[in-house]
């Protein structure tokens, strides 16, 4: 594990105000999805996620099919589609438009996507203003941080902590309640959606039937930053391709349910192409990035290529006690919680943080929640096997890797796993019977020091199940 | 189906938890089973599995399939090592086709203890007594891989004298997670403090699971809170009288 993984977590778990920030904060977003889709509320949920799996799966299986149609229909839109490999190559889109349109002022649309690549500090890098406008990515980019969690990104702020960046960034009355906190940001905002050259969206579905961008929301900024701009440019990974909008029927009534137990979200909107003649509002000018960024590395994998059919609902976020304990920030990138430990690797390297396929309990509330039906321990366990062979290529770990054949050894030799028992069990303290709180200094190394660090150990019986039964 | 029952009780009962592997067989033997114990058992092989070492898991499991070829019906004191062999061994053979059709009859014979006896022997009430208000700890894997809720819950439900009470949440994982909790043991620490927090609020003297891993992460942790709660196993309870 690098030691920045190892202290991140030491830190969260060390800060009680985080930890119940934390604790509440995906409570309430797991108590309002049960509630929401228990049988008396939502009968066909289980068949619901069945449809999107088999949606999902249709689509990432035949992606190319629907992306070539997507683009022929966002083109016939008067919309164009630009195909990115990387981080760099949106921005370098993104910058040469804005040069040469004069534009300065960029409005942003929350989006996992643009997070994923660094948009806002790569355009501002380059002297462009690039403003979040959804309230909690606004906090965070005033915090200068990164999103703590994929749906809300403040999570972890509480609203002390926001009156304190917004004094210290806008500099403006110390305010404390939600309701004027929110009016201090929408004047801010109001005023950047008014003067924005650009604005940037995500996208939550592509639909390939109609070549519209889909976007669901609640706060209504992204129906600005859509409308308001002259030019709208929507960035998606290539994965979030859907066949036809009739598959939002089943997608919908998945995705707010999931995210916030809401039945729908506020505001869904079907954006397909500039302005046209006779209408009164749109961008000129509508483009749609698509982002490979590793995506396209998943593919040939079968199995783990699945991780590609995540709508970033935040669902297994709020069901992970691992997530529950470590917070968003833990993780090595902005993508966090269950579908983190399993992107992250994958669009990164295994080699990226090691760690990280194997920082879970494997119990499983993830795939129980996810509304797509990834089998996200499945994956983590693959994951975890490609991290031992990518090891074992690099020479490391030897120890472990040791340690496991000798287990496999025993194992395969009854009488060698016998004896091996009966001498731990006479090594181990004698406990009279009660649990024991420490072991003397030389025994206290590796894995039996790590458990001792949190719990007592289970005394050594005097004798083995096999000799007990032997005796019977 | 005979009545002949092997035990497969798992290398962590045989080394540190004998108790519950007797407790298991006198239960099936009052309910009129003959209970063999394969001598040449060890482990199902997890530990290497979730661990990423899957040419070492397969080893082992080889060496699972081997000795229990023979049996016709095989019992287990943990949901955690059932379902790897119900769900998993096959991941681990995909390649080798005979070993995989040797997989999917071994998948047929293997029970969780809780479901063998509500759904094989067909009972729920074993004859049990034990005055204790208790309460009980689904294990993740005998919950959400083979989908075992109401089964112990039948059979805690006859036991004379015994009170069941229901945390809030029981489903929430104790932090154990094999190998998980000692390569991030702070981590898996806390995941057992919130499960004891959530065991208090119930005021129950014993805390019930059929995983032995789970109750020795939560005695542990009981153990070392220094709280005076015990653990026990489903089959001990069951055994009782
Ligand atoms: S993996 Fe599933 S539960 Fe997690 S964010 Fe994606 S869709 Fe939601």
């Amino acid at each position: 594990m690098s030691a920045e993984f190892d202290l991140k977590i030491h830190d969260t778990l060390a800060d009680a105000n985080l930890q119940l920030a934390i604790y509440t904060a995906t409570g309430r977003l797991k108590d309002k999805r049960i509630e929401v889709t228990a049988d008396d509320r939502l009968p066909d949920y289980q068949e619901l996620r069945t449809q999107a799996n088999a949606l999902k799966k249709h689509a990432i299986d035949n992606l190319d099919h629907y992306l070539e149609e997507f683009e022929r229909n966002v083109e016939a839109h008067g919309g164009k589609v630009v195909y990115c490999k990387d981080a760099t190559e949106v921005s370098d889109f993104v910058l040469d438009l804005a040069r040469r349109r004069g534009a300065r002022l960029i409005v942003k649309s929350k989006s996992m996507t643009t997070e994923e690549v660094d948009l806002n500090e790569r355009l501002e890098h380059h002297g462009l203003e690039s403003v979040e406008t959804d309230l909690g990515e606004y906090i965070i980019q005033l915090a200068h941080e990164k999103p703590y969690h994929i749906v809300a990104p403040a999570l972890h702020k509480t609203r002390y902590d926001v009156a304190d960046i917004f004094t210290k960034e806008l500099h403006v009355a110390r305010e404390t309640v939600p309701e004027k906190l929110t009016l201090i940001a929408r004047g801010v905002l109001r005023e950047k959606f008014l003067k924005a050259d650009i604005g940037i969206s995500g996208a939550n579905f592509l639909i390939a039937d109609s070549g519209a961008v889909v976007l669901v929301e609640n706060e209504g900024n992204a129906r600005l930053t859509t409308s308001a701009p002259k030019i709208h440019i929507a960035v998606a990974g290539i994965e979030k391709v859907i066949p036809r909008a009739q598959d939002l029927a089943v997608f919908l009534k998945l995705l707010a349910r999931s995210a916030t137990g809401q039945l729908l979200s506020v505001y869904t909107s079907f954006l397909a192409g500039p302005r046209r003649t006779g209408e009164v509002d749109g961008p000129e000018e509508f483009y749609v990035v698509l982002l490979d960024n590793g995506r396209t590395k998943l593919l040939p994998d079968r199995s783990k290529r699945q991780s590609l059919y995540c709508i970033r609902c935040g669902a297994c976020l709020n069901a992970c006690p691992v997530y529950r304990k470590i917070g968003g920030h833990s993780f090595p990138w902005v993508y966090s919680g269950p579908i983190g430990a399993i992107i992250t690797p994958q669009f990164m390297g295994v080699s990226h943080e090691p760690a990280l396929p194997f920082a879970s309990s494997l119990c499983g509330a993830c795939g129980e929640v996810c509304p797509v039906k990834i089998d996200i321990p499945k994956v983590l366990l693959e994951l975890r096997s490609d991290v031992k062979k990518s090891e074992a290529r690099e020479g490391q770990n030897r120890i472990e890797k040791l340690a496991f054949r000798v287990f496999a050894w025993v194992m395969t030799h009854p009488r060698i796993y016998e004896l091996a028992g009966r001498m731990a069990g006479s090594m181990a303290p004698a406990g009279d019977g009660k649990w024991i709180h420490s072991v003397p200094a030389p025994m206290s190394v590796g894995p039996m020091k790590a458990w001792l660090s949190q719990r007592d150990l289970p005394p050594s019986p005097s004798r083995s199940f096999r000799e007990m039964w032997r005796q019977r | 189906m005979g009545n002949q029952v092997s035990l497969f009780v798992t290398c962590m009962v045989d080394q540190l938890f004998p108790k519950v592997g007797i407790a298991m067989a006198d239960v099936l033997e009052r309910l009129g089973y003959r209970v063999d114990f394969p001598e040449q058992q060890t482990c199902c092989g997890q530990p290497a599995y979730n661990s990423g070492y899957r040419a070492e898991a397969r080893t082992v499991a080889r060496h699972f399939l081997k000795t229990f070829q023979a049996s016709e019906t095989i019992v287990v004191p943990s949901g955690s090592c059932t379902a790897m062999v119900t769900h998993h061994f096959a991941d681990l053979f995909q390649k080798e086709p005979e070993t995989l059709a040797l997989v999917h009859a071994m998948e047929k014979k293997v029970y969780e203890f809780a479901t063998f006896l509500t759904e094989v022997a067909c009972v729920e009430d074993v004859g049990a007594r034990m005055e204790d208000v208790v309460t009980f700890h689904d294990g993740c894997h005998a919950l959400r891989e083979l989908g075992i809720k109401s089964a112990p819950r039948r059979l805690l439900a006859h036991v004379k004298g015994l009170e069941l009470r229901e945390m809030a949440p029981a489903e929430e994982c104790c932090g154990f997670g094999g190998t998980f909790a000692v390569k991030f043991a702070e981590l898996s620490g806390a995941m057992a403090r919130t499960k004891i927090d959530a065991i208090l609020g119930t005021g129950a003297h014993t805390v019930v699971s059929l995983d032995p891993s789970c109750l020795m992460q939560i005695q542990g942790a009981l153990s070392r809170a220094g709280l005076n709660l015990r653990t026990m196993h489903l089959a001990e309870v069951l055994a009782s009288r």
